[in-house]
């Protein structure tokens, strides 16, 4: 009934949706299967996107040409640039979205890609034909077939949801589980573990008492997530701080006896830096409050995310322990908050393009590797299907590095670090912190997304010009002077000393004291020359400015890891045969199969004299 | 991630290229692009970037070159290669220096604080290999030793780690992972509801570490003397006894290591060994003052040269023609040096019965830090007081530094670790934002990781989790 197809992308979350529209933009003939068309790109946790490390990899994605940027600005409630205080490097963008908008909007973008097909059914398994990955089979008995797959199963396989005592199969709460793939996929000799992860409840937005809460707004000039032209809110809607207490604590530790961590009935690990109120009560008792924010889900809906409370206990006690919360005296419940338990891969088992070891042209992307988060997901999705493509095209793989971008961190680290709880992104896995920042993201990847068909060019002309007007502020800068008579008295307004002679603007515009704006403002040679650049430009040319010794230095250590990183292994290299190695290393690069130098010498457990004796054996 | 990955594969390494310990000559080798400019810095003789390739330069290895004090360390052989044609295919100087330990380390160590650095086991052939000098055949052969030196590395290492030289060292890595995870907490959790440490606080801490980071580097020199031997200087005037009482330690103990030729011509290095502890003897030319005769003076430099490099001075004396007020005047000359000075009254048995007590009051009271033992040189009478005086001095330093660094590595590192602990207290007075600091930081625990082990992010992450209540 169904044709053929190039690829096919198994659930249609984060990951699948990138993975689906970037391969059908780039050319390839997609089919989209997810066993619910009415839940396309849900947010099955948290209604936002972005974050501290996670906003940096949206704005990656965008800028690679992936939709998540655009589908967050045009579905946002309310958007805030995290971390202001602490440098460019850590800017943030985060934004709350309308849970219902979000997908919707994700929806319409795919049905507006004339390569991508729909189809409604569970994936039961994988058809193989003479040790050859050739399509899918799915519950309703079809077999369809397509020259590659592409895995996005999220929780879904053999999903368990824990509440309290009871338990049942799910992939979501009232969705059901999928079974078939794990069991195959281990006949086929690939590992499996369990995961855990776990949700808040969701609450009537009209019984709470927002008067005892804190008001938490949006940014006064929001910004925004794509480079494109989505237009940023002007209209946002507040979230609210509350806290937990020790009588909320008391109650919760009565359901301690019947809750699934304790009582060992989960056996999947959960992610340490989203422990559930349980967990954070129980281990860190010398607290008498945790923070609580009440986030709505959307523009037209009075449903609340109790972000903060994220419970596996019995549903009765999730509800008496709430109500003492100030704010949520009479709070009703919409659903309770769950425990979800399900199968992963470990990440171990892939190459850096999301490709299996074992089987060709099988492709693995977000939760199904071992990683939680929407914006994790959906950049390995990207990823994936832009390789899938790549692939079948026998085309040259797309990788990226560490230094690159956040997203080459990530799977960097997946594949060759593996995980054993769900993998989150931070700032701190990335040794490039200061070149790998929010507001380069197009300068950073545009070109080489454009390069394989997948950025517009219409993107790829606006960063060449962004970085020419950068490059013009820059300049200008340098080569101008301020006399001390123009400057002198804003330099004493903001504490900084005076200066005896002419100064380069340069000069003056690095002192910390000082930002760009400022001069803006009030030095008026200045304000009329920034005039004609826009916003992104004048912030760009800023922290080119100011971060200029850095920025050096942390190019210089990339330099220095470049050399072992381009010193590329065939990908049929044996490395058995070399007795100089440890039997560990043998077995684990032999496993591994690293293709650069660089990437052998972070697989754990590979020494530093492992890598001189291969060094040695490789050339270059 | 490997200790190779981000060392740098550009830059300038030293290392010695003939066994350790004591032989005639000792070769150092140094490579990379600046290593002819690097050495010609610390190289008195012709101007060592304008000659040939394969050629041989006599000259003067000199510490402080920019300063008036220069200090001549020792006078070398120092043989030019010309990049590509050398062993590893970069710029490449051997020195020729004499052999001792002391020496060689003293070349590394000013080497090092011009910009070198202590090449890692194996890599002048990994330089090799990877400048195509080498073919596979020649590398495969090479490629089994540096397994093995890595291997030989490792279990000094571990042997270290588990030793005493552990807990100041583990004490360190925890304060620097508790900092470092106090910073990156700011970073990826500022959001969360979380106490921050306050700047004053942190800078509190990294003062702390940087104090600790520098006390292991004081260790350094004393690490270093057990090793290579406690530098001790005889002083004192022509025919005081200096000779005798060196001959009369070394044969006392019969315990010669060797005897060689020391760093200058007029001055004789003697090794010995008390309970253990090595000791070099140096011997000097004699001190006297007003001289007209240019080579004596010159000689007299030199003694008070060894005098600086010395930890411990013999100051000798003879008891029956010095007064008390020219004893003082010469004390008060020596202790102007870090050293130890050990002021000894020879020739007591000449000392007329009658008025011994009388001589021997008028010096112990000159100062009461200062109280001169009292021997004869000639008859062997109460030198095993000096001995066990030699023997407490050290065992006293040994007390105040239960940790102690010896491998010139591990000095590197810590350097390299304290200057990046400087950058972090320099950026925190500019106000820098945390993304910076966190960048110097993170230099602090790669070099600390040249010692310890790496430390990863995972360590941080895991620290920020085990201590911290994370998570909405």
């Amino acid at each position: 009934m169904l044709g053929k197809y190039d690829i096919i992308v198994v659930g249609a979350g984060h990951a699948g949706c990138e993975a689906a529209a970037a391969a059908a933009n780039m050319g390839s003939k997609v089919l989209l299967i997810t066993m619910d068309m009415n839940k396309i790109a849900q947010m099955s946790c948290n209604p936002a996107m972005g974050g501290v490390a996670k906003g940096q990899i949206v704005r990656e994605i965008d800028a690679l040409g992936g939709y998540s940027g655009i589908v967050t600005d045009n579905s946002a409630i309310q958007f805030r640039l995290l971390n202001r205080s602490k440098g460019p490097a850590m800017y943030s963008p985060r934004a709350q979205s309308d849970r219902m908008l979000f997908s919707q909007y994700w929806r319409e973008h795919l049905e507006q890609i004339p390569n991508v097909d729909f189809w409604q059914d569970m994936v039961s398994g994988l058809l193989i034909e003479n040790g050859k990955l050739v399509g899918v089979k799915t519950g309703m008995g079809m077999n369809i077939y397509s020259k590659a797959v592409v895995l996005t199963n999220g929780t879904f396989l053999n999903g368990i949801i824990h509440i309290g005592q009871k338990q049942f199969g799910g992939g979501r709460i009232g969705e059901k589980s999928a079974s078939g793939i794990t069991e195959q996929l281990i006949s086929l000799g690939f590992e499996s573990g369990r995961m855990k992860t776990g949700t808040p409840p969701r609450v009537d937005g009209r019984t709470l008492n927002y008067e005892a809460m804190e008001i938490q707004e949006g940014d006064e000039n929001p910004g925004k997530f794509s480079y494109t032209n989505t237009k940023p809110l002007t209209n946002q809607r507040p979230c609210w701080i509350t806290y937990t207490n020790e009588k909320v604590h008391d109650i919760l530790r009565t359901g301690f006896d019947d809750s699934p961590m304790y009582a060992g009935r989960i056996k999947g690990l959960g992610p340490r830096y989203c422990p559930s109120i349980e967990d954070k009560i129980n281990r860190f008792a010398e607290r008498n409050r945790h923070q609580i924010f009440v986030e709505p889900e959307g523009w037209n809906t009075v449903e609340i995310y109790v972000n903060g409370f994220s419970t596996s206990l019995p549903d009765e006690i999730q509800l008496k322990a709430m109500r003492l919360i100030p704010g949520f005296e009479n709070a009703k419940m919409f659903r309770p908050g769950y425990a979800i338990e399900y199968d992963y891969f470990p990440p171990t088992q892939l190459k850096l393009t999301l490709e299996t070891h074992l089987m060709e042209n099988l492709y693995f992307a977000g939760q199904i590797n071992g990683t939680t988060g929407y914006e994790e997901a959906a950049c390995q999705g990207l990823m994936a299907g832009i390789n899938a493509h790549l692939k079948i095209e026998e085309k040259e793989e797309f990788i990226l590095k560490r230094s690159e971008a956040y997203i080459g961190v990530l799977i960097d680290d997946l594949v060759n670090k593996g995980t054993d709880e769900p993998y989150r992104m931070f700032t701190s896995r990335a040794e490039y912190r200061i070149l790998l920042r929010q507001d380069n993201a197009d300068i950073r990847l545009t070109e080489i997304g454009n390069k394989i068909g997948l950025a517009s060019n219409e993107r790829l002309e606006n960063v060449k010009l962004k970085i020419e007007h950068t490059n013009e502020i820059v300049k200008h800068f340098k080569k101008t002077s301020v006399t001390p008579d123009e400057i002198n008295p804003l330099l004493e307004e903001y504490n900084t000393t005076p200066i005896p002679q002419n100064y380069k603007l340069m000069q003056i515009v690095t002192r910390p004291q000082l930002d760009i704006h400022i001069l803006k403002d009030k030095v008026e040679s200045i304000g009329n020359f920034l005039n004609k650049y826009n916003e992104d430009e004048i912030l760009q040319g800023e922290i080119l400015m100011k971060y200029e010794g850095y920025l050096e230095k942390e190019q210089l250590m990339v330099e220095k890891m470049n050399r072992l990183e381009n010193v590329n292994i065939n990908e049929d290299f044996d490395f058995t045969s070399i007795h100089n190695l440890s039997s560990e290393a043998r077995q684990k690069l032999n496993k591994q199969k690293p293709r650069t130098l660089g990437q052998a010498a972070r697989i754990s457990g590979i020494s530093p004299s492992d890598i001189s004796v291969l060094m040695i054996h490789l050339g270059r | 991630m490997s200790n190779y990955l981000r060392s740098d594969l550009n830059d300038t390494i030293c290392a010695l290229a003939t066994p350790e310990g004591i032989g005639a000559i000792g070769v150092i080798r140094i490579s990379g692009s600046n290593a002819i400019e690097l050495v010609n810095n610390v190289f008195k003789g012709k101007n060592l970037t304008q000659q040939a390739s394969h050629t041989a330069h006599f000259g003067r290895i000199i510490e402080n070159s920019n300063t008036e004090n220069i200090k001549v360390i020792d006078e070398v052989l120092a043989t030019i290669f010309v990049a590509p044609k050398s062993y590893t295919g970069e710029n490449t100087v051997e020195i020729s220096c004499h052999g001792s330990a002391y020496i060689q380390q003293q070349i590394l160590q000013t080497l090092i604080k011009q910009g070198a650095r202590s090449a890692k086991p194996g890599e002048f052939t990994m330089r090799a290999f990877l400048n195509k000098k080498l073919d596979l055949t020649q590398a495969e052969a090479v490629a089994d030793l540096i397994a093995s030196n890595s291997e030989a590395s490792h279990q000094t290492a571990m042997t270290q780690m588990r030793g005493g030289f552990s807990s100041q060292i583990l004490d360190l890595r925890e304060r620097l992972v508790n900092f470092a995870s106090l910073i990156e907490l700011e970073l990826d959790f500022g959001e969360e509801d979380v106490e921050f440490a306050s700047r004053p606080q942190l800078k509190d801490l990294v003062q702390n570490i940087l104090n600790l980071v520098q006390s292991l580097l004081q260790s350094f020199k004393y690490g270093n003397a057990i090793k290579n031997g406690i530098p001790t200087v005889i002083v004192g005037k022509p025919n005081a006894g200096k000779s005798t009482l060196l001959n009369a330690l070394i044969n006392d103990e019969r315990a010669i290591v060797s005897s060689i030729a020391g760093t200058t011509r007029d001055t004789i290095e003697e090794t010995f060994i008390i309970d253990g502890i090595l000791f070099r003897l140096i011997d000097t030319a004699g001190i006297r003052k007003n001289t007209n005769d240019a080579i004596e003076t010159i000689g007299i430099e030199r003694t008070f040269e060894s005098i600086n490099k010395a930890s411990i001075v013999i100051y000798l004396f003879d008891a029956s023609t010095t007064t008390s007020a020219e004893l003082e005047t010469e004390l008060n000359t020596l202790v102007k040096n870090q050293a130890v000075i050990i002021p000894v009254a020879n020739k007591i048995d000449l000392l007329n019965e009658a008025n011994k007590t009388q001589i021997i009051d008028s010096f112990n009271n000159i100062n009461s830090l200062y109280k001169p033992l009292y021997v004869s040189t000639l008859q062997k009478e109460n030198l095993a007081q000096l001995n066990q005086k030699l023997i407490d001095i050290v065992r006293g330093d040994e007390v105040k530094n239960d940790v102690i660094i010896t491998n010139m590595r591990h000095y590197e590192a810590l350097l390299n670790t304290s200057n990046a602990l400087q950058d972090v207290l320099t950026g925190m007075d500019l106000q820098q934002t945390g993304d910076l600091l966190a960048f110097d930081i993170r230099k602090a625990i790669f070099h600390l990781g040249e010692i310890v082990g790496d430390i990863t992010t995972d360590d941080l992450l895991e620290n920020i989790f085990s201590k911290f209540c994370i998570g909405k």
